[in-house]
């Protein structure tokens, strides 16, 4: 392994690790590049509910889910940084679709309120088992990114199982929205518990996803059967997100995210 | 905010009786709070409803200009912090509208008024934000202003506003300071961050300086505010105090505030300025800005698309308490 173990914090932030000495290895910035970006396609989706939300409250709520995947994101993409030279803000605005590594389920763009929702429950809930599994990292730096994070994701899964229940119950029509909004991210489950070709190598170090399927699904079918909403049975999409193959909506997405930063190369802000 | 239940105001006692109109009058002059349980007279709760759902719906419609640049935002910081500070907003309206509650009045009728554009909100986000500079601006010139107006507001005699306020007050510090670092930033940059902060500016500054109000002499509701200890300063009082933070502020940015006017006058111990135009003050007023339909449209379409959600909402928190009565 040829990382060093200098952060050690509690309160890991993006900035503590840039001010750190702390530099990842190739592999382990491989891998934390795909964690980041998974977690910053995510924050920059939720973003655009603030002012938009069903009451104000939800933009509260959504704006702060958001604000935390953010925060990851950044934890996240400066550690992967630090083995190229790179800041946060180099790898987030001026890679292109093809080299973004994010798997398509947060790629998914927000559609409708129970849309959101569902996607956000099949996330927190990977989320949770991810980041758990990944505190106990040989790498301190992602074990401390993680330990952070877990407890923030724990409250995501409450948020949207909260309102899954509350659209599956409510009325008939919200109940066909928040089924539909299930129909629509279910393709995208499979992808997130696939082999991550970054994570091969790293034993120990990095997290195989495939181990944390079963804490997904002895969770979240019995969460949706109690909203009183169906199982969906639909076939899983192809993926491919972490070797750079992503749904349509991330072009769009990165071109609107990405438009002032690269009208200004080499700025600061 | 405290949770308070709504007092709603009793028809007969709208008048007072004597004891009532004394124990208010003797409040006020003890620089004491009003509190939504205690008797007040009518014209003082109209004016706080008035001013309070003005205020509130000034914080969500607030949130547009700003929200236009967080898909946008050229940094992971400075994302993170602009949504923070628009998320920010959002908690401000439910204070706000929290604090009106305890008046009588419930949200759904606050919304219509806006909506319908029976209630106001500061003209100041009828302006758009056409480029990143402008979360600068917003943050120095329009929270800067927006503080300077609500710091005496902390001591509104209605206890729940001046409660409000003050949480309000610590988060506006921070949304200053952070226009004022995006500013000094771009002041720092390539000639191009320097253009376009000084540009953002040009345009910002003189519609922040109206948004104190009308000069004194042309706000017929100050007067009767300030007797009621709901306003504390003058409009042309709060302007003053505004300009003569700005000017030195503008020094450490470099930037200079368009109006060839500001000049130091050793004898009022204040900077004097030009005069603003009014005329443009009461276009926007009158709904003719650029942006007054977009914003509200854009409220409207949130409030509406969002039906079904607190509909759905209040089925199942009603199917449940059914379900708890039951067993």
């Amino acid at each position: 392994m040829n990382h060093s173990n200098h952060v050690v914090s509690t309160a890991i932030t993006a900035e503590s690790i840039a001010d750190s000495s702390v530099v990842a290895s190739e592999a382990v910035a491989q891998y934390a590049l795909g964690l980041g970006d998974d977690a910053l396609v995510l924050a920059h989706q939720l973003g655009e509910w603030i002012a938009n939300a069903p009451e104000l409250e939800e933009d509260v709520a959504l704006g702060n889910i958001g604000l935390d995947l953010l925060g990851h994101a950044r934890s996240l993409l400066t550690y992967a940084g630090t083995a190229w030279d790179k800041s946060e803000d180099d790898l987030a605005y001026f890679r292109g679709e093809a080299e973004y590594r994010s798997r398509q389920l947060f790629e998914q763009p927000n559609g409708d309120f129970a849309t959101t929702i569902a996607r956000q429950l099949i996330a927190s809930v990977y989320f949770v088992a991810l980041y758990r599994a990944l505190s106990l990292s040989a790498d301190t730096t992602l074990a401390a990114i993680a330990a952070k994070a877990v407890k923030e994701v724990d409250y995501h899964v409450d948020h949207s199982a909260q309102w899954l229940e509350r659209l599956g119950l409510g009325t008939d029509y919200s109940h066909e929205r928040m089924q539909q909004g299930l129909d629509a991210m279910w393709p995208f489950v499979d992808e997130l518990f696939r082999a991550d070709p970054f994570a091969a190598d790293l034993e120990g170090v990095a997290v195989d996803p495939e181990p944390l399927r079963a804490a997904f699904d002895a969770k979240v079918p019995r969460l949706i059967v109690d909203a009183g909403l169906t199982v969906p049975t639909v076939s899983p999409a192809q993926g491919g997100g972490r070797l750079g193959r992503h749904s349509e909506s991330l072009g769009p997405m990165l071109a609107e995210m990405q438009v002032l930063a690269r009208a200004h190369p080499g700025a600061n802000w | 905010m405290t949770a308070v239940q709504p007092a709603l105001p009793e028809e007969k006692s709208a008048e007072g009786s004597v004891d009532q109109r004394r124990e208010f009058d003797r409040l006020i002059d003890a620089d004491m709070r009003i509190e939504p349980r205690d008797w007040m007279p009518d014209a003082y709760r109209k004016t706080l409803i008035r001013q309070i759902s003005q205020h509130a719906h000034s914080e969500i419609i607030g949130m547009q200009p700003e929200g236009n640049w967080i898909t946008r935002a050229p940094s992971l910081k400075r994302k993170a912090i602009l949504m923070a500070k628009v998320q920010d907003e959002a908690g401000h309206g439910l204070y706000l509208y929290s604090a009106a509650q305890t008046l009588g009045i419930d949200r759904e009728t606050m919304f219509e008024q806006l909506v319908t554009g029976a209630a106001k909100y500061s003209s100041i986000f009828n302006y758009t934000t056409p480029t990143w500079a402008d979360m600068g601006s917003i943050g120095w010139l329009v929270d800067g202003a927006a503080i300077c107006n609500q710091v005496p507001l902390c001591r509104a005699s209605y206890g729940p506003y001046g409660r409000a306020m003050t949480r309000i007050c610590k988060e506006e510090s921070f949304h200053q300071r952070q226009g004022f670092e995006i500013l000094l930033e771009l002041m720092r940059g390539t000639d191009a961050q320097k253009a376009m902060a000084q540009e953002s500016v040009n345009r910002w500054y003189a519609p922040a300086l109206m948004m104190f109000g009308p000069p004194d002499e042309d706000s017929p509701n100050s007067q009767r505010s300030m007797a009621w200890k709901i306003k504390r300063f003058s409009n042309d009082d709060l302007r003053q105090r505004f300009v003569d933070m700005l000017v030195p502020q503008a020094e450490v940015l470099g930037i200079t505030l368009p109006d060839p006017d500001i000049k130091w006058n050793e004898e009022r111990g204040h900077y004097d300025f030009g005069p603003l135009d009014w005329d443009e003050f009461y276009e926007v007023l009158a709904g003719r800005g650029q942006a007054n339909a977009v914003r509200v449209a854009r409220r409207k379409k949130a409030h509406e698309d969002g039906a079904w959600v607190r509909e759905a909402a209040r089925a199942c928190a009603d199917a449940q308490a059914a379900e708890r009565m039951a067993s």
